[in-house]
């Protein structure tokens, strides 16, 4: 089972209208109680877990572009302590382009991958998603993050108030252009909570219909795939297999991960159960129950097999290598249903192949309605 | 025992919020049977939905002393439903109070319960009520009792429940112009009739009655005519409106009597009550049994709730015998119960007991009326479910119940309102005007009016129309049964008996509705509306294009597990694919629509 270190950065300089993440505003506060609170949460895992070889650190939040080198290198030294990183450790850190005078030094603290938060190369789009940089801005960023010589992602939302899909067509060609080896394209979503939410439950925010949605994703995959960046999973695509994000590839292939960091989720295999973790919320929270029981995660739930089945096919039908039917089988004591399997692979919608369960491109579309099918 | 003449016994009738219960109110606290501090607005309705609607569903009474009489104030059921429940209450009378708002007048359902006075031969004293309002016309409402019913309103009372003004008036009317019971001969056998009966949790089931002839006594045993099975008396007593106890009452009296009867379902209104070996000559006339008019099935929304359902039916069976239920099982809808009613308002009051009382959720398949289904071999079946129908090779004929409605309404709605009794196979029988409000006689079948007639009353004349109707007989009709297919699989549910006329727009509606309730599928899904091997409408849910999460990552999984989670069908056992889940919303939306 690989394994991967989950760190959770919950501040922001603005909270985004569409984010339903457990974000905070940054207010100017110390960093060093939360810095102390994860290096220390860290190394409690490992007491828990033993020594296990991390192949990925990953920075996401909230905003962990805030974080100067020396702070991330205090978090990646800390992890290394406790775990040991592999040679070809991958350390991603999730940016906005704000944040790019620091990017150097944070390549200089051992960042090996910058995700860039582009969100969109239009000012009024930016404007609209709440966003504080403009289209320059952006490009700059991927720039900046190019020229330290680490991989570089960019992340998008499409199918936005107003956009048509030609003008999606033309952004994303661009943003393919840019010197980056990998992209998440994701849909706007409105999820509860949100100010997105509110505005859309008030008729403010008018987004695509389902069928539109369906275009618009079609129209991605088409460009995607003429611009040589296949999607090798439902949002997120790859120039090539080593370009793709290994530490993502940890929660599709159900392997394990610590969580660190307020409200962070994790899964890991101990004593052979498979138990999911999920920290202290607020930051605050957070920080007393690792000064006060030296461990920040509050919940501790051992997986049923059932649990896992789920987990494992819900996320390992979202990448194109599928997921194993046996393992699913066996996991469930029963199999997949057999009728919906069928069907799906006579309609196109999947392959059944070598013992491998997958979704085809028309497939992936519908995800959580052929998990739902195949479980029932 | 009471002096005869020193008793009245008298019912009020009125429509539903002309004020009735306010006034009985008034007069029980004008008589002093109870203090104000005792009195909670409405005394005599009991339960919150009667409370709520204004509408009395028992009987209820209340013995009041004024002057030296015993005066005997029942309370009838205000609703077309409870028709013979009305009947035997005004039987236990010699006189009504008609009561009629100041200022809207006389309603279709007043007429009917006053006409139901008059073949009786009560003496009827008109009341004016809620004189007090700004929009009162006591004038033009005396002239539209004289015009409509034909009752002579000059020396109508002129009252408020709500001020009190007219209240010793109308005391006075009673024990002046309401007559006493006209005979009664203490020594006879014991003849009494059963007004009305009611489970109450402490005493079992309690008997109001009326006697006609003798006197009911504590330890007396006595019979029950029409199912002959014979009781002691263990208490007797009066309402004031509490209960208390008496020694004895005789001829002319109103009273309550518990004698360890098991259910309310063995103490049968209008039975006569008579002592037990020592029985009188002849039952009062005019007894019978209650017979359900409505039929719909009642499925629990959970099927782990099926026994609460049933548990909480019985409940209510106890105290209401006309209501009644069967096991029944639905291919779409699981386990549940075909329940039978008295009417609409019968149904819908269960209906809500049953959610609110109980806190079961329920889905309600469409009404039904009960079909006459003549076969070819000579025999006769009723038909209480649609889906129950034998093969049309086998049937002769259908015969529906029909209704002789009155429509009271104002004038500037008439023309909806014909439009509306025609398009469901309505014929005019009378049209008359009272001033500038029509009253139109229509009769129609009960199975176009069950669905959602009264709604569309409601709607086209702007909530002024008012309705009242009566069973007249069985005729037969061109019906047929239109089945509705979705994704080529029969529902059960909602399957239905609709005349062939307007079956097809019928059925067009159906699947229109059903095409927005029913969610997408990876496969598109016809919808049609059949007869017999004929489809007579159709539609087409396509197939769901797209259904996915945008982002999945290690925060998102414990969320979309559960997710995932409840769109499981059974944990152990493999649904087949292809088969469509029809969601209990639509079904309850497919049914509450509109017939046109």
């Amino acid at each position: 089972m690989s394994f991967g270190v989950y760190v959770h950065w919950p501040y922001c300089a603005a909270i985004c209208p569409y984010c339903d993440f457990n974000v905070y505003r940054a207010r100017g506060a110390d960093n060093a109680p939360l810095l102390d609170a994860i290096c220390a949460d860290i190394a409690a895992h490992a007491a828990r877990l033993g020594k296990r070889e991390a192949v990925s650190v990953f920075f996401g939040g909230g905003t962990p572009s805030l974080l100067r080198g020396a702070e991330l290198a205090r978090i990646i030294e800390a992890a290394d302590r406790a775990f040991g990183l592999a040679a070809a450790c991958e350390i991603t850190l999730e940016c906005n382009p704000e944040d790019a005078a620091l990017f150097a030094e944070q390549a200089g603290a051992g960042v090996n991958r910058f995700s860039v938060g582009a969100q969109a190369f239009d000012d009024a789009a930016l404007k609209a998603l709440g966003r504080r940089h403009d289209a320059i801005a952006a490009l700059r960023a991927v720039d900046v993050a190019a020229a330290t010589g680490e991989r570089v992602s960019l992340d998008l939302i499409y199918a936005r108030e107003g956009q048509s899909i030609d003008a999606w067509r033309v952004e994303l060609q661009q943003a393919l252009a840019l010197p980056v080896e990998h992209v998440s394209l994701y849909q706007l979503t409105i999820e509860p909570d949100t100010a997105f939410a509110r505005r859309a439950a008030r008729g403010q925010l008018i987004t695509p219909s389902n069928d539109e949605a369906a275009a618009f994703y079609e129209a991605t995959l088409g460009v995607c795939d003429a611009a040589g960046f296949p999607a090798y999973e439902i949002s997120n695509h790859a120039r090539s297999e080593a370009a793709r994000s290994r530490h993502n590839l940890l929660y599709w292939r159900s392997e394990d991960w610590i969580g660190v960091g307020p409200g962070a989720h994790g899964r890991v295999t101990h004593d052979g159960a498979r138990i999911a973790t999920e920290a202290q919320r607020r930051p605050a929270d957070y920080i007393d129950a690792v000064r006060e029981y030296g461990i920040g995660w509050i919940s501790d739930a051992i997986l049923s097999n059932e649990e896992i089945a789920d987990e494992a096919l819900m996320m390992g039908l979202r990448i194109s290598e599928g997921v194993e039917a046996s393992r699913i089988a066996a996991l469930r004591g029963r199999p997949l249903n057999a009728d919906a399997l069928e069907w799906l692979v006579r309609e196109g919608l999947a392959t059944h192949a070598g013992g491998r369960i997958a979704l085809t491109a028309r497939g992936r579309v519908l995800a959580n309605k052929i998990a739902a099918e195949l479980v029932s | 025992m009471t002096p005869r003449d020193r008793i009245r016994n008298f019912s009020i009738v009125a429509h539903i919020d002309h004020g009735k219960s306010t006034l009985s109110d008034r007069l029980i606290q004008q008589t002093g049977a109870m203090t104000a501090r005792e009195m909670t607005s409405q005394v005599l309705d009991s339960m919150d939905i009667e409370k709520e609607r204004g509408i009395t569903i028992k009987a209820q009474t209340v013995r009041l002393e004024y002057k030296g009489h015993i005066l005997n104030l029942m309370d009838t059921p205000g609703h077309v439903d409870f028709a013979y429940e009305v009947s035997r209450s005004l039987a236990a009378c010699e006189g009504a109070l008609l009561v009629v708002d100041a200022s809207q007048g006389v309603e279709a359902q007043t007429l009917a319960n006053v006409y139901q006075a008059l073949d009786q031969d009560l003496e009827i004293v008109p009341v004016i009520n809620k004189i007090d309002l700004p929009a009162a016309e006591p004038e033009r409402v005396k002239a539209q009792i004289e015009e409509v019913i034909g009752l002579d309103a000059s020396n109508a009372i002129l009252a408020s429940g709500k001020t009190g003004e007219g209240i010793e008036e109308l005391l006075e009317a009673i024990i002046t112009r309401l007559p006493p019971p006209k005979t009664g001969d203490a020594e006879a056998p014991l003849k009494a009739l059963l007004v009305d009966a009611w489970y109450d949790s402490y005493l079992g089931v309690v008997v109001l009655f009326r006697v006609i002839d003798g006197v009911v006594r504590k330890g007396m045993r006595i019979k029950l005519m029409q199912t002959g099975a014979d009781y002691n008396v263990d208490t007797v007593g009066v309402l004031r409106p509490k209960r208390v106890d008496v020694a004895e009452l005789g001829p002319g009296e109103i009273g309550v009597l518990t004698a360890s009867i098991k259910e309310v379902a063995d103490a049968r209104v209008g039975d006569t009550i008579t002592e037990y070996r020592r029985e009188t000559a002849k039952a009062l006339p005019g007894f019978k049994p209650a017979q359900p008019v409505v039929f719909c099935g009642l499925f629990p929304q959970d099927a782990a709730n099926f026994e609460d359902l049933r548990a909480a039916m019985s409940r209510l069976r106890l105290n209401d015998a006309s209501f009644s239920f069967e096991m029944e099982t639905s291919a779409a809808l699981g386990f549940g119960f075909r329940c039978g009613f008295l009417g609409l308002l019968h149904l819908e009051i269960i209906q809500e007991r049953l959610t609110r009382e109980f806190d079961l959720d329920l889905i309600a398949t469409a009404p039904s009326v009960v079909y006459r289904v003549h076969m070819n071999d000579g025999e006769v079946r009723e038909l209480h479910n649609p889906a129950d129908l034998p093969d049309v090779v086998y049937i002769k004929e259908i015969e529906e119940p029909w209704i002789k409605a009155t429509i009271l309404t104002p004038d500037e709605y008439l023309g909806s309102i014909i439009k509306l009794c025609q398009d469901r196979r309505g014929v005019q029988k009378d049209l008359s005007y009272v001033g500038s409000r029509a009253m139109l006689v229509y009769e129609l079948p009960l199975n176009e009016v069950v669905f959602d007639f009264y709604d569309r009353l409601k709607s086209v004349s702007k909530g002024y129309a008012s309705f009242d109707y009566q069973l007249i007989d069985h005729r037969p009709g061109n019906l047929v049964k239109m089945s509705i297919l979705v994704n080529d699989e029969p529902v059960d549910a909602l399957a239905m008996l609709v005349h062939a006329g307007r079956a097809e727009s019928r059925g067009r509606a159906m699947c229109e509705k059903l095409k927005e309730l029913i969610p997408q599928h990876l496969f598109k899904i016809p919808i049609q509306a059949a007869i017999g091997g004929r489809i007579i409408a159709r539609e087409t849910i396509s197939a769901l294009r797209k259904d996915v999460t945008a982002k999945c990552y290690g925060g998102d999984i414990s969320r979309k597990r559960k997710l995932l989670d409840k769109q499981k069908e059974g944990k152990k056992k493999m649904r087949q694919f292809g088969k469509v889940e029809i969601p209990q919303e639509a079904f309850i939306a497919a049914l509450k629509m509109d017939g046109d």
